[in-house]
């Protein structure tokens, strides 16, 4: 599937063109196109491998909802709707309620730092979502849980779940790789979101103001 | 399926955060070098990382390394104006130490420390943890990368004023918040497809 979003974190972060947060992130030009070349390679990938488009919108909706980002959530949510399973939208949404914590928790190598360990959830897709869902999704969703909120308990036992799942060396990679990118993404978007609406109160540029609350009342973010 | 994860019974993990070097083993099976394509080396970017395990198990995924890897270069490297080097590797540091990736913070802690002539800073930081008292700049970064490291996100105006109040402009602000988010990224690549060891054979670039 394609998209007329050109720049997704500029998408889901309400910068419009021309605006200040725009200028200041086009002083860091290939780290603002190489972020949207990572979006494009995980999301529509010129060589699709084993991993469905489908497993990487539900997996993905599943993490912005972990970090409790509705509008993050809603873009990601409306790949997955799309892409013809409502009912499978509905679970993961299940599976995020089920899914919340507080992180980063987890433990460190037995020594000086075991003092610091920080107990959490081990989450597990519910009994009656895990048919539905089937083997990989329900290993993606559980190793997903675990690099967002406590990735100091992985093991090769957890990588071990998702061979065992039928997750190939490759795919796993493919999998990691677009976790660990949204934790960044998400991010990226949370933080310009802070510093536009600090920037609007700061600078009282009455125009960014309007052209800002514009986007968010347009429900378009 | 025949693949297998890799383990390392004998492996001394190292159990504390240092700025010593550190080595990297992952848990599982790299791309073979010999079999890498035009592709893959274009994801590589830099050709000296074939000798990488870590490289060689992203390159698997060839597109998405190369993006992240440029990502990343023009985060900390693209220093023609805005936030120093060193406080990008601050923030770098402040997030893996919160996370808990004793490799990815024993790397850029090194870095802080060699851009910023502060050793014995990065050091408390290191020991003590986010919430060492350093001076009110570094705090600032250092408190505004663990709150963009907390899930749920707990980052917003408190951190921006923090980081104004000492002294940063809006690009330096925007700088903090790409080398933070960015560890995020790189923390759980590094905290999940493998293990650190005591030496300093099989090292990331």
């Amino acid at each position: 599937m394609s998209t007329i979003i050109s720049d997704v974190i500029d998408h889901l972060a309400g910068i419009r063109p021309g605006s200040s947060l725009d200028r200041l992130r086009d002083q860091r030009p290939q780290a603002r196109e190489n972020a949207q070349k990572s979006y494009l390679a995980l999301f529509e990938p010129e060589v699709p491998g084993n991993v469905t488009t489908l497993e990487r919108f539900a997996i993905a909706t599943f993490v912005a909802g972990l970090h409790r980002q509705p509008h993050v959530v809603g873009f990601y949510a409306a790949s997955l709707q799309k892409l013809g399973h409502p009912r499978l939208t509905g679970m993961i949404e299940a599976e995020i309620v089920r899914g919340s914590a507080e992180g980063p928790y987890g433990r460190y190598p037995q020594g000086p730092l075991t003092v610091e360990d920080k107990e959490g959830p081990v989450y597990q897709v519910s009994a009656s979502n895990r048919e539905n869902l089937g083997f990989r999704l329900v290993a993606a969703l559980e190793h997903a849980h675990l690099l967002v909120f406590h990735p100091r308990d992985a093991s090769p036992a957890a990588l071990q779940k998702l061979l065992d799942a039928g997750w190939s060396t490759t795919d796993i990679v493919t999998l990691s790789q677009l976790v660990a990118f949204l934790s960044f993404q998400i991010r990226v978007v949370v933080g310009l979101r802070a510093l536009a609406g600090a920037s609007a109160v700061e600078t009282n540029d009455a125009e960014f103001v309007q052209i800002f609350t514009g986007v968010l009342a347009s429900g378009t973010v | 399926m025949s693949e297998t994860t890799l383990s390392y019974p004998k492996n001394r993990e190292p159990a504390a955060f240092t700025q010593d070097e550190l080595g990297w083993v992952p848990w599982l099976e790299p791309f073979p070098a010999d079999q890498l394509t035009d592709r893959h080396w274009a994801g590589l970017v830099d050709a000296s990382r074939a000798k990488s395990p870590y490289f060689l198990l992203l390159v698997r995924d060839p597109d998405i390394l190369q993006a992240r890897t440029k990502t990343d270069k023009d985060i900390f490297y693209n220093t023609s104006n805005g936030l120093p080097r060193a406080e990008r590797e601050l923030a770098a540091t402040a997030t893996s130490r919160h996370n808990g990736c004793i490799f990815c913070a024993s790397v850029h802690s090194r870095f802080a420390t060699q851009y910023s002539k502060r050793g014995v800073d990065i050091q408390r930081l290191l020991d003590e943890g986010a919430e060492a008292y350093i001076d009110p700049r570094w705090n600032a970064i250092i408190n505004a990368s663990v709150a963009l490291a907390d899930t749920p996100i707990t980052f917003g105006d408190e951190q921006i004023e923090a980081l104004r109040v000492a002294g940063l402009d809006d690009l330096e602000i925007v700088d903090v918040i790409n080398g933070a988010a960015f560890f995020n990224w790189a923390n759980r690549l590094m905290l999940s497809l493998g293990e650190s060891t005591p030496s300093t054979k099989a090292q990331p670039a």
